[in-house]
């Protein structure tokens, strides 16, 4: 009996505390009565023989009870539980569905305001003292960023079909969303240091849009092959590149105070996003193109399809060397 | 209350309460035709026979509301891994350093990822679709891409590739993308918020495109 209780205290202590906080006499009591109990058991285990049988009844209806009552605290523990357990799930199902209310506001726009939006990125504005308005949306930016990766997975496919092949998606949207989100957020940092007056929202949505230019460099490289010769890409980095950066220099000029903050923000702006554009054609596009290339005019090494490309750049370049010391051994000895 | 009993004060918190709600106006589930006691063959046969009709749908779009009202997924796993097991690359080859599973995954990932942010812009922009129809939708109406994934796929069978096999090749998938973002178009065209149909239909045309694209450039017989 009294190892039954201790039992049922180490299996639900918590219960019982609640339950000696509601009712502290009785449960006193209780205890009590128990602890009599057992010295009995112990002390007069045969003389008292024939007072056994009513006190075994009363104990086994007791051990009943309790167990009974155990499995009715268990029970509506795991109960409690899994409610708990339901609620919040719904919560942040609900707080999902919330948030997208939240956002809203920012995707309505019309056709014809996304359409001006998109030319206009192209079209710097000369920076006055009279502040240039930047929209916050983010329909525009979101969806420049797909084409984006669309336009990218085209370049990816077309340029060698088998160089990271399982990552091409992965690495497509990686790139363009932490591109498109910590710059902004640098810049947002920036506009903060500098006193820029923008908002987060308004940052997104500028850097958001000044992709479209990127977009069309992307896809004017991705159908025109010009397979060695860069010059066509650099034309089109400087001009839409060159304009869609100006445009964002030049709303960032019309909000900052001061020269110096000026120049830094601008200047930074300018980097991250013609830097970026370089990064996208030659990390992706020519580099595996001009392996290729290389690969074909070699035909003495047969190389599987390149795993990593620095390995592989640095053993092309050891086995060109390797050839120009021959040929120029070769004059010599002639 | 013929049966209320005084209990101890101990035993109070023993006895559950006990008892059946019952409403006389309610109807009562034994009034729907049940479905339990039915053969297995007969359900399997009633969700087949929906799907089926639901691909039919989609090979004839019109303006019709079943693809909206019982929306189901069966359709869209069914072509997401057919087309994905389609496109695939060979394991054959030797030279190959990818053994073809992430093709796999890759179609795979467009497949539901594209859905889901179609749907994600559909409702943002203020469309009233449950998020689950409009995977529906998307899912069927890329069966028309997936018939020209199969045509294309026998093309290639052919002994020798030539430019006529290509074109051959590149106008099905044309006219299969074609199909497709039409059918989508025409079924949510109403759950779409008026004036902003371009705006709804530019990341569906952007999803169907890539599927093609994916298509198109799968060259490994």
């Amino acid at each position: 009996m009294g190892e039954n209780s201790v039992k049922v205290k180490m299996a639900d202590t918590s219960t019982w505390r609640n339950q000696e906080s509601k009712h502290p006499a009785v449960v006193d009591l209780d205890d009590m009565e128990m602890e009599i109990v057992d010295k009995d058991d112990s002390d007069y285990e045969t003389n008292f023989s024939d007072s056994r049988p009513p006190q075994q009844s009363q104990q086994k209806s007791k051990e009943g009870v309790y167990l009974e009552d155990m499995r009715k605290r268990f029970q509506d523990n795991v109960t409690s539980m899994m409610w708990q357990a339901g609620s919040q799930q719904a919560k942040k199902a609900w707080s999902i569905y919330g948030n997208i209310d939240i956002l809203r506001p920012y995707f309505n726009v019309e056709p014809h305001e996304v359409r001006s939006r998109l030319m206009y990125s192209l079209f710097p504005q000369k920076p006055t003292d009279h502040r240039q308005r930047v929209p916050r949306e983010l329909y525009g930016p979101l969806m420049v960023i797909f084409t984006m990766i669309a336009l990218l997975l085209l370049q990816m496919k077309t340029a060698d079909h088998k160089v990271e092949e399982g990552t091409l998606m992965g690495t497509a949207f990686g790139v363009c969303f932490s591109y498109w989100i910590g710059a902004s957020s640098f810049v947002w940092f920036l506009c903060y240091v500098c006193n820029c007056h923008m908002t987060m929202l308004q940052i997104l949505s500028m850097m958001g849009y000044g992709l479209f230019g990127h977009c069309i460099v992307i896809f004017l490289g991705t159908i025109i092959h010009t397979s060695h010769d860069h010059l066509f890409f650099y034309i089109l980095w400087a001009v839409f590149g060159g304009i869609s950066t100006l445009r964002m220099v030049c709303i960032v000029i019309s909000r900052t105070h001061g020269q110096t903050q000026r120049m830094f923000i601008g200047g930074a702006i300018a980097a991250l996003h013609l830097l970026f554009l370089l990064y996208l054609h030659f990390a992706y596009h020519q580099v595996v193109e001009d392996l290729s290339q290389v690969f074909d005019h070699m035909p003495a090494i047969n190389h599987p399809a390149p795993q990593s490309l620095p390995q592989t750049l640095t053993e092309t370049i050891v086995e060109q060397a390797v050839q120009g010391n021959n040929s120029v051994q070769h004059i010599v000895r002639s | 209350m013929a049966d209320v009993e005084f209990h101890k004060q101990e035993d109070l918190n023993d006895v559950p309460l006990e008892g059946d709600i019952t409403v006389p106006g309610l109807k009562t589930e034994d009034d729907e035709i049940s479905t339990l006691d039915e053969p297995v063959r007969d359900t399997i046969l009633r969700d087949v026979r929906a799907v089926g009709v639901k691909f039919f749908h989609v090979l004839y779009p019109k303006q019709s509301k079943a693809l909206l009202r019982e929306w189901d997924l069966w359709g869209p796993l069914i072509l997401c891994t057919l087309m994905a097991m389609m496109l695939q690359g060979d394991s054959g080859d030797v030279d190959s350093t990818s053994d073809g599973g992430p093709e796999f995954a890759e179609v795979f990932v467009i497949y539901w990822v594209g859905a889901v942010v179609v749907t994600m812009n559909n409702k943002l922009l203020g469309g009233n679709i449950s998020f689950f129809q409009s995977v529906c939708v998307l899912g069927y109406c890329v069966s028309p891409l997936a018939i020209s994934l199969i045509i294309s796929r026998l093309i290639l069978l052919a002994p020798e590739q030539t430019t006529v096999l290509f074109v051959i090749r590149f106008i099905l998938v044309v006219i299969a993308f074609a199909w497709s973002t039409f059918a989508s178009t025409a079924f949510l065209s109403d759950s779409q918020p008026p004036g902003k149909k371009v705006l709804a239909v530019y990341p569906i045309f952007l999803f169907y495109f890539i599927i093609s694209w994916l298509v198109i450039s799968h060259t490994h017989s």
